[in-house]
Parts: C-alpha cells; sequence; structure tokens
C-alpha cells in the first residue's frame, strides 16, 4: 500500500486526522499497513456505528419472548415447543447501486448467513426494495429488473421461500436505491450459537469458498460514504454471489452444530476475516493467531492486508476444540465445503496476524472492536422539508372514481405481482398465506406433512411483515417512524398473529449534516416509543447511513420487519372478501389526514405538513379485536387501512376475493386519507361483528360507495394488476 | 412401497418430495454418491439446482453416481418421476426425449398454473382428474422437442407460463414409465397451501406399483 502525494493512506481509507491519533497514542506507534487496513474497517462506520450506536441504545431491546438481543449475527425470539425464529434485516444499498444483480444476491446471501451463524435454517427471506420513480426514470427500471433477477437468484437457488416484500418509488432514490433484505430462521433452542470464541488453544477454522480479491474495501469505501457519480470504478469493491457455495455451506453447518462439534460460529461478511475474527475474540474476552499463509486462495499472490479485509463470500469461521477437529473437517469435506485450520484462540487479548509464520501485524482487541470514537450527532430540524414535489398526476379536483383509479395503478400501490412472480415462495412446504393473500405471510412452524394437525389438533405458526414509509417519515420522523412498527403490527393482527419482536434497518442520509442527524434522532424515538406502545422489542438491525447522492439525502426510510406467532395457521386470516352478504366493518379509531399521503404525491405535494395524532390505547384495543376476530373466525377477512386510505384498502379486498361491495361511509370521512397502522376493514357474519362500525356489504360486480362512485370491480381489478407491470415492460 | 428421492448437492425440494410421497407411502432420501437405490419401488428425482445449475440445467448432475443406478433401474422397467430441475435432468440423462430452454421472457417464474391432463393412462396420471391446480417455478422450463413424443401434460389455455412448445408440461418416455414434468406435484398436496391436486400423482404412482411384479 502506498499514499499519494495528496493525502495519507489512513484518509483514503476512510479515517479521520483525530481518528488516527487515538489509533497512534492507543498502539503506542504507527500502524503498519496490515494493521491500518484492519483497523479502517473495524473503525468504519458500517463496522463501529459510529454515528449511531449512541441514539440505538435508546430502543427497548428486552422481553418475555427475547432468547437473543441484539449483538449476536441475529436475534431470536421464543416461538414455543422448544423452538426459537432467529431473523434479521440487513442493508445493500450501495453495492446495489453500483452493481444491482449482485448487490441484491448477496446481500441475499449475507443475511442467510447471519441466520445459520446462530444456528438456525433460513425458513424465509423477505425484501424492502425502493428506487427513483420507475414512470419516468430508465435506470430505475435497470436497477429494479436486475436487484429483483439477483434477489431471486439467491433466494430460488438455494431453496429459501422468499415470501414478502415491499417496493417503493420515489424521486430521492434515483441514484441511492434501497435494497433490505430480512431473512429468517427457525432452531430447536439448544442449537442457537454464540459467536464468542471461547477457551485458549482452541482452533480457528475457516470453511467455505475460497478467498479472492473480490469486495476488497466494500465496507468503508462503498457502504460509509456517499455515492458520486464516479462510483461505477466501484463495481470491483461489490462481491459476487454464489448460491451452490452457500447451500453447501448452509446444510454443513447446520451438521456440524447438531453434531455438537463447535464451540462457536461467525459469518464473514462485511470487512471478512478482520470483523469476524475479531468480532469472536473481543465477545469472548480472548486473543487470536491467525496465519494468512494457511487461508485458501482464488489468487495465489494475495498480500495480507488483501486476505484479512477480502469480502469474498460464502464463508464461515468456527472455533473448535482441537480433537474435534477432525471430525469438522469430516463433515466439510462430505459436503464438499472445503475447511482449513488457520489460527488459534489465545489468552492474550490480543489479534495477531502472520504471513506462514511472520508476523505481519499485532493489534489488541479491545482497540480493534471497542476504541473507535463514538459521535454525538448534532441535530437540527430544517427550517422547510428537504423534499420538492413531484409532477402531478390527477387533478385535485378530480371526482372520486378518477382518483381511485390513479391510486389503484399508481406505482406504489399497484399489484406487486410482476416482482414476486420471480420468487418462489412455496419451497420447504410451510407456506400457508403468500403475497397478496394476506396482510403478512404466515408459515407453519411444523412442515406441511401427512400428520400435521392430525384430528383438528392446531398448527402453530409465524407470521411475518416488513414495512416502511419514507414519506411519512419525511413529513415527520418521530411519528412517522412511530406509525411504521403500527403498521407492521396491523398486518400481524390481520393474520391473527401477535408480534413477537422486530428488527430494523435504519436508512438514512449523511449523520454529519444536521437535518439527518434530525430525522435519525426523531425517528429512533418514535420507534422507541411505538415498541414500548406496543409491547415489541428490538432483537436486532442495521444501520445504513450516507445514503445520499449529490442531490441530496434519501427519504429518512427506517425499515422494520416484525415477527409474530399464530396459535393456528388454519385460522390465518386473508384480505379477500369471502362471501357475499357479509357485513363490512370498519375497525379502530381512524383519523385520516393527506399530508404525506400518496393522493398528495400524486398531486405533485412534498412531503411536508403534519401526521395525525394517535390515541395508543385505541391502536391497542384495535389490534386485538382483529387479532381475535380471526383467532376465533368472526371474520371472513382482515386488511388494514394503509396507503392509498379506507377506498383503496376496501377495493383491495373486493380485488382479492374477487368480489364487490355495497359501502357507505361514515359522514365526512376523507376516502383517501391516510393513518397507518390505526383501522382495519373486516368482513363477517353480523353476529361476529357486534360493536363494530358496520360500513357495507359484500356482494355484487361494482365497488358501490353511496354517493361517491360505482365501479366494475373488473375495472379496478385490471387497473391494478397492470399498473406497475405496465411501467416495467 | 417405497418411494427413493435423490439429494444432489443444491437439490432444493428434495424434503418437500420426500414429504409429499409420505403421504401416500414410505419416503427416503438417497445421496447422490451412493449408487444403492436401498430397493425403493420407485425414483423420483427432485427439483432445485443441482450443482448449482451454473453450465446447463441438469447437464452435471447426470454424472452423478447415483444417476447410473437410476437410468439402469429405468431401463427395467422401474418407475422414475422427474420434477422440474429432476425432468431437466432425466432429458440430460437420454432416459426422455427433448430438452428445457430458458424460458421465452427470461425470468424465473412462480405460478400457480391450470393443467390438462391429456393421457391418464400412465402409471403417474392414472388417477388424475381431468385437470390439476400445480404451481410452477423455474428459469429454464420451456419444452422443446423436434421429434413427436408422448405429451401427458400440457398447460391448460392461457396458463403456459414459459413459451413451451405445443403447451407441453409433462412426458413419458416411450416405455411409459418414467415422466418427468416442470410443474410442482409436491407442492400441492396441502389444501393449506392452496391445492391438494399434485397428490394425484402420488397416488397414481402407488397405484400402479400395488399392482406390478416390484422391479428387481
Amino acid at each position: 500500500m502506498s499514499s499519494t502525494d495528496a493525502q495519507p493512506r489512513y484518509r483514503e481509507l476512510g479515517l479521520t486526522d483525530h481518528e488516527y491519533e487515538l489509533i497512534v497514542t492507543g498502539l503506542g506507534r504507527e500502524p503498519g499497513d496490515v494493521e491500518l487496513a484492519m483497523l479502517s474497517l473495524m473503525w468504519s462506520e458500517h463496522c463501529a456505528y459510529k454515528h449511531s450506536k449512541k441514539l440505538l441504545s435508546r430502543l427497548p431491546t428486552t422481553g418475555r419472548h427475547v432468547l437473543v438481543g441484539p449483538g449476536e449475527n441475529a436475534g431470536a425470539v421464543d416461538v414455543g415447543d422448544g423452538m426459537a425464529i432467529a431473523f434479521k434485516v440487513e442493508s445493500h444499498n450501495h453495492p446495489s447501486a453500483v452493481e444491482p444483480f449482485q448487490g441484491a444476491a448477496t446481500g441475499v446471501g449475507g443475511i442467510l448467513r447471519d441466520i445459520f451463524a446462530v444456528g438456525a435454517r433460513p425458513i424465509a427471506v423477505l425484501d424492502s426494495l425502493r428506487f427513483g420513480e420507475v414512470a419516468t426514470s430508465q435506470r430505475s427500471r435497470y436497477l429494479l429488473e436486475h436487484a429483483v433477477a439477483g434477489i431471486g437468484h439467491y433466494g430460488n437457488s438455494i431453496g429459501v421461500p422468499t415470501i414478502g416484500g415491499e417496493i417503493y418509488f420515489e424521486p430521492s432514490y434515483e441514484q441511492n436505491c434501497l435494497i433490505n433484505a430480512m431473512a429468517v430462521g427457525l432452531a430447536p433452542h439448544a442449537r442457537l450459537t454464540s459467536a464468542a470464541a471461547a477457551g485458549p488453544g482452541n482452533l480457528l477454522i475457516l470453511f467455505g469458498a475460497l478467498t479472492g480479491r473480490d469486495g476488497i474495501g466494500g465496507a468503508s469505501v462503498l457502504a460509509s460514504a456517499e455515492l458520486t457519480d464516479a462510483d461505477d470504478s466501484k463495481r470491483p469493491t461489490v462481491q459476487i454471489g454464489d448460491p451452490f457455495a452457500e447451500k453447501k455451506l448452509l446444510e454443513c453447518s447446520l451438521e456440524l452444530l447438531d453434531a455438537g462439534l463447535l464451540a462457536s460460529l461467525q459469518d464473514l461478511g462485511a470487512a471478512g476475516l478482520t470483523s469476524s475474527a475479531s468480532e469472536m475474540a473481543s465477545k469472548g474476552d480472548v486473543g487470536l493467531d491467525l496465519d494468512v499463509g494457511k487461508v485458501p486462495l482464488r489468487e495465489a499472490d494475495m498480500e495480507p492486508f488483501e486476505i484479512m479485509v477480502s469480502e469474498s463470500q460464502e464463508r464461515m469461521l468456527c472455533v473448535v476444540e482441537p480433537h474435534l477437529a477432525d471430525q469438522v473437517l469430516a463433515v466439510c469435506e462430505k459436503w464438499e465445503v472445503t475447511a482449513t485450520v488457520i489460527g488459534k484462540v489465545t489468552d492474550t487479548h490480543s489479534f495477531r496476524v502472520f504471513k506462514n509464520g511472520e508476523l505481519v501485524g499485532e493489534l489488541p482487541v479491545p482497540l480493534l472492536v471497542d476504541d473507535c470514537p463514538l459521535y454525538d450527532l448534532e441535530p437540527e430540524a430544517p427550517a422547510t422539508t428537504l423534499y420538492v414535489g413531484g409532477e402531478q398526476q390527477v387533478a385535485t379536483d378530480a371526482d372520486p372514481a378518477t382518483t381511485l383509479r390513479a391510486l389503484l395503478q399508481s406505482a406504489n400501490i399497484a399489484s406487486r405481482r410482476v416482482v414476486f412472480e420471480q420468487y418462489d415462495p412455496v419451497v420447504q412446504s410451510r407456506t400457508v398465506c403468500r403475497p397478496e393473500q394476506a396482510d403478512a405471510a404466515v408459515l407453519a412452524l411444523p412442515v406441511l406433512a401427512a400428520g400435521t394437525g392430525a384430528g383438528g389438533a392446531p398448527i402453530p405458526g409465524i407470521a411475518v411483515s416488513i414495512d416502511g414509509n419514507g414519506r411519512r417519515v419525511a413529513v415527520d420522523p418521530r411519528a412517522g417512524a412511530a406509525e411504521v412498527v403500527y403498521e407492521c403490527a396491523a398486518n400481524l393482527a390481520c393474520t391473527g398473529a401477535e408480534p413477537l419482536g422486530l428488527t430494523n434497518c435504519l436508512n438514512f442520509g449523511n449523520p454529519e449534516k444536521p437535518h439527518v442527524a434530525w430525522q435519525l434522532s426523531e425517528a429512533i424515538d418514535g420507534l422507541a416509543q411505538a415498541c414500548r406502545d406496543l409491547d415489541v422489542p428490538v432483537v436486532g438491525g442495521n444501520v445504513s447511513l450516507y445514503n445520499e447522492s449529490p442531490d441530496g439525502p434519501i427519504l429518512p426510510t427506517p425499515v422494520i420487519g416484525m415477527v409474530g406467532r399464530l396459535p393456528d395457521v388454519r385460522r390465518a386470516g386473508r384480505i379477500g372478501f369471502a362471501n357475499p352478504g357479509d357485513r363490512i366493518a370498519l375497525v379502530g379509531s381512524f383519523n385520516p389526514s393527506r399530508d404525506g399521503s400518496e393522493l398528495a404525491k400524486l398531486h405533485g405535494s412534498a412531503p411536508a405538513g403534519a401526521l395525525p395524532d394517535k390515541d395508543v390505547s385505541a391502536i391497542r384495543a384495535a389490534h386485538d379485536r382483529v387479532r381475535q376476530g380471526v383467532r376465533d373466525r368472526e371474520f371472513s377477512s382482515a386488511h388494514d387501512i394503509a396507503e392509498g386510505g379506507i377506498l383503496v384498502a376496501i377495493a383491495e379486498c373486493c380485488i382479492a376475493g374477487g368480489v364487490g361491495a355495497i359501502i357507505n361511509l361514515p359522514a365526512g370521512l376523507d376516502p383517501f386519507g391516510e393513518d397507518l397502522g390505526t383501522a382495519f376493514i373486516v368482513s363477517g357474519p353480523t353476529e361476529g361483528l357486534d360493536g363494530l362500525t358496520i360500513i357495507g356489504a359484500v356482494g355484487g360486480r361494482e365497488l358501490n360507495v353511496q354517493g361517491l362512485l360505482n365501479v366494475p370491480l373488473s375495472e379496478l381489478a385490471d387497473l391494478h394488476a397492470a399498473g406497475l407491470s405496465t411501467l416495467l415492460s | 412401497m417405497k418411494f427413493g428421492v435423490i439429494r444432489f448437492p443444491g437439490t432444493c425440494d428434495d424434503v418437500d418430495a420426500q414429504l409429499a410421497a409420505a403421504r401416500v407411502g414410505e419416503a427416503e432420501l438417497l445421496w447422490h454418491r451412493d449408487r444403492d437405490l436401498k430397493g425403493v419401488d420407485a425414483v423420483i428425482v427432485p427439483g432445485g439446482f443441482s450443482y448449482g445449475d451454473y453450465l446447463r440445467a441438469g447437464a452435471i448432475a447426470r454424472f452423478a453416481p447415483v444417476m447410473e443406478s437410476v437410468v439402469e433401474f429405468a431401463r427395467e422397467g422401474g418407475l422414475v418421476l422427474g420434477i422440474c430441475n429432476g425432468f431437466q435432468i432425466l432429458c440430460e440423462s437420454g432416459l426422455l426425449p427433448g430438452a428445457l430452454l430458458v424460458n421465452n421472457h427470461l425470468k424465473f417464474v412462480f405460478r400457480q398454473v391450470q393443467l390438462d391432463v391429456v393421457d391418464h393412462n400412465t402409471p403417474f396420471t392414472r388417477t388424475c382428474p381431468p385437470t390439476l391446480s400445480i404451481p410452477v417455478k423455474h428459469t429454464t422450463g420451456r419444452y422443446y422437442a423436434p421429434e413427436p413424443v408422448q405429451v401427458v401434460l400440457r398447460y391448460a389455455p392461457g396458463h403456459n407460463p414459459n413459451g413451451s412448445q405445443d403447451d407441453i408440461a409433462g412426458v413419458v418416455n416411450n416405455a411409459g414409465n418414467v415422466f418427468g414434468l416442470m410443474p410442482h406435484p409436491e407442492h400441492a398436496v396441502d389444501a393449506l397451501t392452496g391445492s391438494t391436486d399434485g397428490l394425484a400423482i402420488f397416488e397414481s404412482i402407488r397405484a400402479a406399483v400395488s399392482e406390478r411384479i416390484p422391479v428387481a
């Protein structure tokens, strides 16, 4: 490594002068090449969370269902019968903006490794995607098409179902798309595994793919800085995914854990060996000796620093007692997975790197992992909104039928079929509710086999939802972030599930800018409050900052993935109206307004103004009522009122059920205003709707809203089906 | 009766096929490196991405040790069912005519499709109703054969998901004991997943086996 004349090497690697001084002080000398490479990655935003760690401590992380909280590769909650669900969402935004297919594919691969690193078998993938306006942007269409293909390529090939997700299109994501992937895994409690290295003298075994030059500097170069026009040159820092290698790695890892052969297990993600090995050492309060000369390489002439920071995919690191090493290597051989002893655990608290026995770097583990300075943000509310409105797509005085048509075929509301048809949702034989059948995906916990649920015994399951809404968080970061949590929980309630925990991915701009710091700080406070309101702890997550382009920051986009449990998947609630003659009821305290709504967007308005005030006890009561009504089969359908407002929600129930409805809206209720996570549309026989506000009945071939509109269902269904696919074709 | 389900590295729907077959008989997994078929009465080559399918779908799997035994088993009249990647592998192995090409739209597609059973006179379809609702999920499912073939399943009008020649979804060999199809009957065996139509294919196999002298 050589420094240019213009600036010292440490600055090129993303360290500030102040940080470098701290390193020199801590080390008592200047770091060598290998050491500087390792430190620059471990002290990057991506690894050290230096601008967000203090804020994240505000989030509640404990609860009665939590088995593993933040800090491990993935959090885990108890789902009963001795089983645990591990889950986590993570971003792969910048790699995907540079190379969407591989960026998205390796995003899925990385989050899957986090899941099996804790001992869980991945049973589901979900994704949350943001792009610029596909109606007008060729680049956004390209990014969407390739990112979706990449997600499908990895998930489909490895045999993990992609069961849900969400996509929104806004101008602020034009240069900086968001690719967040969430994975869910299932494990017996006893197989849950820690990444903490233990036992001096134990061996460090690297297994999986060969180590190459791909992804070098990804964490510091791509993930911890703003994107610029010159980023095409960073394409070589994006990793290449190999789902076949990961499928073998997955089966091999779970067999090793089932056989009780591992003391600890860790995946290699951002910052490669450097990060995974030093984190294992830090968690175990031990030291490590590691010889890069023993690492199997794809290219023979790699430098020690390159081996230490390579982000080659599909690799795992484990700690093994010496007498079990041969058995570990034999299991790896069975799965045709390369495995090599590359080092050992020591009691020195020092991470020593050798090359064929010669010492090339030595760093105290605490300096690497703990001593990166944490920064206080300087939040400051902007005087006016940072974001502008787009082109007006529907007149503000359009009649209700025209407005409903425009909303149903808008890119943000239209059917996602064109996307989710590229994913396998059924492999592994657990999937009960596929995309568009229910507000959350529903999976049976026991596989669906001959004897499952014999004699009418309940088949317990989980429901999973992922959600985010940048527009509304831009209007009010605190209230908007809370709304995302309410809406995610509302989605679960519609299937009959009770939330157990959530994971979050906080996608924001550059936190060193006061207005972005304000968005981040407010949003975290809102999340924390909503978690307490609904008693749903945060069990893990990820922060993705510096999502900016020369045009400005992205909309502040906290994404929430929530997991809940339902007692019997046979009673899982569905979106679609099912029975002509059923009454339709509104559940919840619904207080809609237009600011930050999809209609405001179609009117060309900027995301500004205020969000509706929330009555938390009313939200809890509405969620409980819907959950119980679904579980008791009082309701034939349940759907939360989300983007687009109450008429869009009712139209979606009609489209999903293939049947019309006659509606009489309560006087004065805005048909297109939004108040997310608070209210629901349910249908069922009258006797099950006791105490609810009846607003209509299921039946006919039209959506007939008294005094507002009467449109054939077939027309609405066609608009909804074609809205997005037309834009992409 | 006993089904054997082949597991290659990269196979994804092996456990699903095993679970489905176990609804009508016994079912066990057969490892790709083993030549021993363990006395099974019928072999299922399941879906997935054997060996990653980076070259051409099924092109590597045909050389697996277990496939030598499957070819021999088929030549002796044993019943062999190939689903999706299994269909591709059977075509690559020469047990079935034709080939599977990349979908005409070049993308992976998952879709619940309607199938017309056009030949009930096979060991795989004898108890099937006239139409089946079964999901497809593949990138390489467009069937092509230059010569006439024995078609068993066709996509119903408007349901062809991949541009397959003459809407062909499944074919048998001339002897009638090897069947390949792109749709996944193992994913349509439980009402909770939306359809039980796929079960008829496994039940047909059981009925056929129970009337035959077992293959040696």
